[in-house]
């Protein structure tokens, strides 16, 4: 799986359970390393994902079919 | 002429059987005025409600009596609440009074109060049927009016704790008549097509006339049906609409629903540093619980005879363990000074740099760590780490059987 691609919620909650694997401090070390590099890597991403984050704001309208479409909205600064 | 006589308990239980089977008699309002109030020890109010030509008993016990927001008196004049029924040990019928209002209330206050009390019967604003928030909304629904100053208040504090989740607005009409309709068909369309993955609906301050779009049972009924959770946030803190009641979470204004319906970012970037020092710290007691069992294994008479290839071997990989400890440990303290750059310095943080000084590791094919010849046969396949990569080595042959 490529860390990469995980969304926020998936990166952090699994970031929560190698912590959680860690602190049990019973598992092999080089299953410790791994998890270690792992744990690095989704704090990474993590971070990216919220240092790029940037809001979108649209605004939506009935189409001519009735499925929505997307229209700029002008948001006050 | 019926012929059938009736015991006196018969009589008295069929009226009641009566009333009970009246419709209107199950939730009904009556105006007068309040006399012979008294409060028994129990909790339980008893009155009559009067006016010029006749008067009703009452009743109100303790638990409905306990929400009254006025202190009712004598002499007062009322608006009664409540269910009218007979009591048969007295063959007197009398109001099973659930709330009162003093004069002076407006009649929207009383429409409000009634559908309160009808919704709330139905189970509308059951806790169990609410839903919870998604953690983490990837996108959120805002059904408002374009125009107001609530959207943008919204917007600006979605943006400020959690740009991450893309804002989707509906457009709709929060006062006057066709508020209500409006309200309810963005609600079931937003559902329909799946728009967003919560709902925030509401308005800015304003009257209770402003507001009433938000106490209509179509918009009560509508936020119910909805699959996706929804936040209400109307008007300022004082004000509670029907909407409140019956959302999966009441925000006091706009701008605290925005606070609500998203993690703060600044929060969730201390979360993720604890996480970090979490897991270090959990390395580095793992390390040097690996490095005392190490020493322990020296120590013993045998292995001070070994050969000087595995002597070396040994310091090798005690030196490893050394620098990895003392780089976490080095890192762990100037962490503590440090909290900015998190990510990279986690990242120089990990045992494994003490690979770019020039040391190997090596590990088995189900990938545990090679320490001793004794793991070794020829022909064995290992995996040698490197700074920069790994390379798949086999055992030709073995030194140092001797021990």
């Amino acid at each position: 799986m490529d860390i990469n691609n995980l969304s926020y919620e998936q990166a952090a909650s699994r970031l929560g359970e190698i912590v959680a694997h860690l602190e049990k401090g019973n598992l092999p070390l080089s299953e410790s390393l791994g998890l270690f590099e792992e744990g690095t890597a989704l704090m990474k991403h993590c971070t990216e994902l919220l240092d790029k984050a940037e809001q979108k704001v649209v605004m939506l309208k009935k189409g001519a079919d009735g499925t929505p479409e997307e229209l700029p909205f002008e948001v006050e600064s | 002429m019926d012929s059938k006589v009736y015991t006196v308990s018969e009589l008295n239980a069929f009226i009641k059987e009566l009333f009970d089977a009246t419709p209107p008699f199950a939730q009904i309002a009556v105006r007068g005025e309040l006399s012979n109030y008294k409060i028994y020890p129990s909790g339980h109010h008893y009155f009559t409600i009067k006016d010029s030509e006749s008067s009703l008993k009452c009743v109100m016990f303790k638990s409905s009596a306990v929400k009254l927001r006025f202190r009712p008196e004598s002499g007062m004049s009322v608006t009664a609440f409540g269910r009218l029924s007979v009591y048969p040990r007295d063959g007197a019928y009398q109001l099973y009074c659930s709330g009162l209002m003093p004069e002076g209330t407006g009649d929207l206050q009383i429409a409000f109060e009634q559908l309160k009390r009808k919704l709330s019967e139905e189970g509308l604003f059951d806790p169990t049927h609410k839903k919870p928030l998604p953690r983490y909304p990837k996108k959120i629904a805002i059904i408002t009016s374009s125009a107001g100053a609530a959207v943008h208040d919204m917007i600006r504090i979605l943006s400020h704790r959690w740009p991450m989740t893309k804002v989707v607005l509906l457009p709709v009409r929060v006062q006057g008549v066709e508020a209500p309709p409006e309200i309810v068909g963005a609600i079931r369309y937003a559902n329909r097509y799946r728009v967003a993955d919560l709902i925030i609906t509401g308005r800015g301050g304003g009257s209770i006339e402003d507001l009433w779009a938000f106490n209509d049972e179509r918009v009560a009924r509508a936020i119910y049906a909805s699959d996706l959770p929804v936040i209400s946030a109307v008007g300022h803190e004082p004000d509670v609409t029907i909407s409140d009641y019956v959302a999966d979470a009441r925000a006091s204004t706009p701008s605290n629903a925005a606070e609500i319906a998203v993690p703060d970012m600044t929060e969730e970037r201390e979360a993720l540093y604890s996480c970090g020092i979490r897991a270090s710290q959990a390395m580095d007691r793992r390390l040097k619980q690996l490095r005392t069992e190490l020493e322990q294994f020296r120590s013993r008479r045998v292995l001070q005879d070994a050969s000087a290839y595995l002597d070396d071997r040994r310091i090798e990989l005690d030196h490893l363990r050394d620098k990895l400890i003392s780089a976490m440990e080095n890192e762990l303290a100037r962490k503590k000074h440090n909290q900015v750059a998190l990510a990279a310095s986690l990242d120089a943080m990990s045992p494994l740099r003490v690979l770019t000084r020039g040391y190997t590791m090596a590990t088995n094919e189900s990938g545990e760590i090679v320490w001793r010849t004794a793991d070794l046969t020829p022909g064995d396949r290992l995996r040698l780490r490197l700074s920069d990569g790994s390379a798949a080595v086999t055992v030709d042959s073995i030194d140092g059987e001797s021990i």
